[in-house]
Formats: structure tokens, C-alpha cells, sequence
């Protein structure tokens, strides 16, 4: 785990999210997937789009994906991030895409297809989510 | 039973406020010169107004401007959801209110201080416990929260796919500030700009540079939709609505679809552009100039894949072949656009539009201008509609 001083705007928490960001206060990059027809999903939603079921569960990611699409952000600077800020659309390998940090990077080395792997952050708050990093 | 909406409404009357950083006046006085001024644009009377639509994002009731302005009883009132996607929402409630008969005169509105008020670029945040509330929640905490680096995920993508995307990002935004340059309603009126400008123009998100982003302005916009047998009495030639549609394609979420197997396109704006063909019986070859939202400079080039004026990835060369040009093949955004007349969420779209079927744009085109397609804001659900002149 990597510490840093952030203070970033927390996600608002509700039933169909909490679940989420309390598996990753635990280290653990969760998919959500249909218990009925196992198809897995992300960002989480209450209902499988292809079978309608509302019963889940979750699996544990790998943590391992690729680079999707990227961008970098210099302006605004919003109080508790750090720019430039690499922001990555990760395709994971179980095949559900997250959007998230990329950090231990240069902005000009992101790239498309660039292998990636999740490291979870730790906020000096103790607040923890999913970033990623190059991986080798 | 099948009612084709084509044909049956007209744009009388539009106007915009003066646009500026810094109105003064309230977001109520705003709408009310401008639906004032649009009701007096059409030769109409206050009172002959019993309709009325705008964004579910405006501050102002309509009722509110009813009482200001003098407009007596309403017979049908709606708003429109989804920021800058509800602008050509508004003339498709507004048709289908007068289609019907559920009214016979609608005004459309949109009015903000969107400098010296509320800030788009201020990005979302807030303590409400919302569907759309949770959703953002999967951005906001890595930074991910301006209109800008939304759309930017997109761009990059199409940048990957496509070729010489900054160039035509440079084109769009450049053709654009010379209209603006010659239109003295424009914020940017005389003020020009070259490519070392923009090459030297501050970064924002990449790979956008500060002139490839919309401005933020204080003002109104306003257009009256009647059925096009009333308009045709009225004091201008009645510019007809032949086609208008909404679309929110599958796997949507609000400007962050980032989901869909390609993201480096627009399937709301596909299915619009297919409906209001459709219903016009137009296609994009009949379509002679056109005002396409442009909150930022690559957002135009997807529009122009979904209304067929070329083939997916090919926009950037059918920009940089001139086509957006005064002697182009589709002169486009002839206002300045959002990027340099003014934001009023597209509804000063609206407004070109129809100045450009009548002729009476500040930089009307060289041609004979029959059709005109006008499009709404994209990344979220959004639509289009095609203006022109009686057949």
C-alpha cells in the first residue's frame, strides 16, 4: 500500500453501492456478478441487464487489465488530487472495464494497450480505492 | 397509428439576450427578454402563448416568466432532462404540444449566468443520494469531474482510432472564431486567432487546449414553435421542423458511457439521425449547412459520422477538406458556436439555424440554404432536428 496527504471527494453511499467501497476499505477489487446467469458487471448496478435478476454476488478481480482510453488532467486543480493526473479506462481481465488513477507513470508513457495492474490506494484518512500502475 | 410529426410545426420567431461574463440581472430577467423578444420576433402577442418547454437544468419557472412577461393561461408546460442534450429536446416537445393540439404556440427557453452564477467547469459534486448521485461517484473520487475530461476519455480513443484529429480539432475551432470574428452578438467579435495560438493555448485535459473548450456565459436564448399553418401568416417565412428526434442508446450513463464495446463514437446521436431522416424523408445530402453542439472541438466530428456527411473515422478529413467553410460543403456553425458566440446549452443553436433557413445569418452562406440540421448536446442522451423551407 502507498500512503499519501489527499483529501478527495468521497463517493456519496447508498444500497446499491456501499458493498463496493467496503470490499475495497478491505483491499479487495470486487466485480459484481449475476448469480443467476454469472455475467459480471461494473459500475454496479441493483439488476442483470441480461437476465433481470436481482439476485449477486461478487468475485476478487486479478487486478490485471489494460489501457483502454486515458487522458490527462492539468486544469481545474480541485484541493486533494495531484496534477497532472493520469485518469485510465482500464479493460480487466475478466472483461468488465473500471475507471481509475494510473499512477508510477510519466504522462507522456501512458499508452494504449499498456498492461496495467491494481494497487490499492490508502488515503492518510484511511479511505481506500483502486488505482492502477504499469505492469511488467 | 403512426403520426409523422414532419411538416406539422414551424419555428416563428427566435432570440437570443446579449451575451456577456457577467449579466447583472437575474436568470429570470434573461428568460424574460428572451421569450419576450422571440414572441415579438414571431409578430406575435404574449398572450398568444399557451405553451412553454425548457431544460430541467434552468433555474427559472416558467410560470414565473409567464407572470413577468404577460403570457396568460398555459395549457401545456414540460422540461427536458440531460444538460446540453435537452436543446433540440425543446422544439420536440414543443412540436409534439402543437402537433397534437395540446397547444398552438410554445416559446422555448434556456437562460443562465453560467460565469457569474453556477460554473460547469466547477464539476459535480454534493451530498444527495441519488441513481445519478452514486454514478458520479465512480469519478469524482479519482478527480474525474468536468464536462472537459469526460469527454476527453473519448477523444483519446477516437484519437487512436482516427487520423489527423488535432488538426481538425484546430480547424473546427479556428473556423468557428472567424465567424465569431465577423458577428458582432459573438463574445469573441473581432478576436481572431492562429495556429500558434492555439498550439500555445494553455492544456486542460489531453488533448484539449483551452480553444478547443466552450465558454461560459451569461445569457438567454429563446425560439416559438407554432403549427406551420399559423406560421405561415406570421411576420417571417415560417422555417418548418421536417424531422426532430431524441435517442439515449443502450448501456447509457450520463457523459460517462464508457461501457459500449466502442467508445469512440455516438449511438445516441446514430439512432436521432436515423429517426429524423426518417420522418423528413431527408437524407444528409439534402442537408445544406448545419449547427452541431459543440461544448468541445472533437464532439463535432462524431455528429458529423452519425448524420452521414462521412464515413466513421473520416470526419477529420472531411473538417480539414474545408467542408465547415462559408464556401464549404456544409457551413457549419456560422454563429461562432459555443466555442466563441456564446453557451446558452445550444439553444443560440437554434437560433443560427433558423436564421440560416431564412438568410439571415451574419455569415449566411454564398448557396441557397433549403435544409439546416441542429443538434444537441452528446455524452448524454441527446437529438437533432432538421429545419428548412417549405417544400
Amino acid at each position: 500500500m502507498t500512503e499519501s496527504l489527499v483529501s478527495r471527494i468521497k463517493p456519496v453511499l447508498g444500497l446499491d453501492n456501499k458493498w463496493w467501497w467496503d470490499q475495497a476499505a478491505e483491499g479487495v477489487l470486487a466485480i459484481q456478478r449475476c448469480q443467476s446467469c454469472q455475467s459480471l458487471r461494473h459500475p454496479p448496478r441493483p439488476m442483470c441487464d441480461q437476465c433481470q435478476s436481482q439476485e449477486w454476488d461478487f468475485i476478487s478481480a486479478s487486478g490485471k487489465g489494460t489501457v483502454c482510453s486515458f487522458t490527462v488532467l492539468h486544469h481545474p486543480k480541485f484541493p486533494g488530487y495531484d496534477y497532472p493526473l493520469i485518469i485510465v479506462l482500464v479493460e480487466l481481465a475478466e472483461g468488465t472495464r473500471i475507471t481509475s488513477q494510473l499512477t508510477d507513470c510519466e504522462p507522456n508513457d501512458v499508452d494504449f494497450d499498456m498492461p496495467v495492474e491494481m494497487v490499492m490506494q490508502r488515503d492518510a484518512d484511511g479511505f481506500q480505492l483502486p488505482y492502477f500502475r504499469p505492469s511488467h | 397509428m403512426t403520426i409523422n410529426v414532419s411538416g406539422e410545426a414551424a419555428i416563428a420567431g427566435v432570440a437570443n439576450t446579449e451575451f456577456s461574463k457577467n449579466s447583472g440581472v437575474s436568470e429570470l430577467e434573461l428568460a424574460s427578454v428572451a421569450v419576450r423578444d422571440a414572441i415579438a420576433d414571431a409578430g406575435l402577442k404574449p398572450s398568444d402563448v399557451d405553451g412553454m418547454t425548457t431544460f430541467t437544468l434552468d433555474n427559472t419557472d416558467e410560470i414565473e416568466i409567464a407572470r413577468a412577461v404577460g403570457i396568460g393561461d398555459l395549457s401545456f408546460y414540460s422540461r427536458v432532462p440531460h444538460g446540453g442534450g435537452a436543446a433540440t429536446g425543446l422544439v420536440h416537445q414543443a412540436v409534439m404540444a402543437v402537433a397534437t393540439g395540446m397547444a398552438e404556440v410554445v416559446v422555448c427557453y434556456r437562460a443562465l449566468n453560467g460565469r457569474s452564477g453556477h460554473r460547469y467547469s466547477s464539476g459535480v459534486a454534493g451530498p444527495l443520494l441519488t441513481s445519478d448521485a452514486i454514478h458520479w461517484g465512480w469519478y469524482t473520487p479519482y478527480g474525474l469531474m468536468t464536462p472537459a475530461s469526460w469527454v476527453a476519455m473519448y477523444t483519446q480513443r477516437y484519437m487512436h482510432l482516427a487520423e489527423n484529429v488535432q488538426d481538425a480539432m484546430f480547424e473546427i475551432a479556428h473556423v468557428q472564431r472567424e465567424y465569431a470574428a465577423k458577428n458582432p452578438a459573438a463574445f469573441f467579435y473581432e478576436r481572431p486567432f492562429d495556429r500558434s495560438d492555439y498550439d500555445a493555448s494553455r492544456p486542460i485535459v489531453s488533448p484539449f487546449k483551452m480553444l478547443d473548450c466552450c465558454m461560459e456565459t451569461d445569457g438567454g436564448s429563446a425560439v416559438v414553435v407554432t403549427t406551420a399553418e399559423r406560421a405561415k401568416d406570421l411576420k417571417h417565412p415560417a422555417v418548418i421542423v421536417k424531422g426532430v428526434a431524441q435517442a439515449a442508446a443502450a448501456d447509457m450513463e450520463s457523459m460517462t458511457s464508457f461501457y459500449r464495446p466502442e467508445i469512440a463514437r455516438i449511438p445516441s446521436m446514430d439512432i436521432a439521425a436515423k429517426m429524423a431522416y426518417e420522418q423528413s424523408g431527408l437524407c444528409a445530402d439534402d442537408i445544406d449547412a448545419a449547427v452541431i453542439y459543440d461544448a468541445f472541438t472533437p464532439i463535432v466530428l462524431w455528429q458529423l459520422e452519425s448524420w452521414g456527411f462521412c464515413d466513421l473515422l473520416e470526419a477529420p478529413k472531411f473538417v480539414l477538406d474545408g467542408a465547415m467553410r462559408s464556401d464549404g460543403r456544409l457551413p457549419t456553425n456560422t454563429h461562432g458556436g459555443q466555442l466563441s458566440e456564446a453557451y446558452i446549452h445550444g439553444v443560440n443553436g437554434i437560433v443560427e439555424a433558423t436564421r440560416l433557413v431564412r438568410g439571415q445569418s451574419v455569415n449566411q452562406p454564398a448557396k441557397k440554404v433549403n435544409n439546416v440540421l441542429v443538434t444537441s448536446g452528446v455524452g448524454v442522451p441527446t437529438g437533432g432536428a432538421l429545419l428548412g423551407r417549405p417544400d
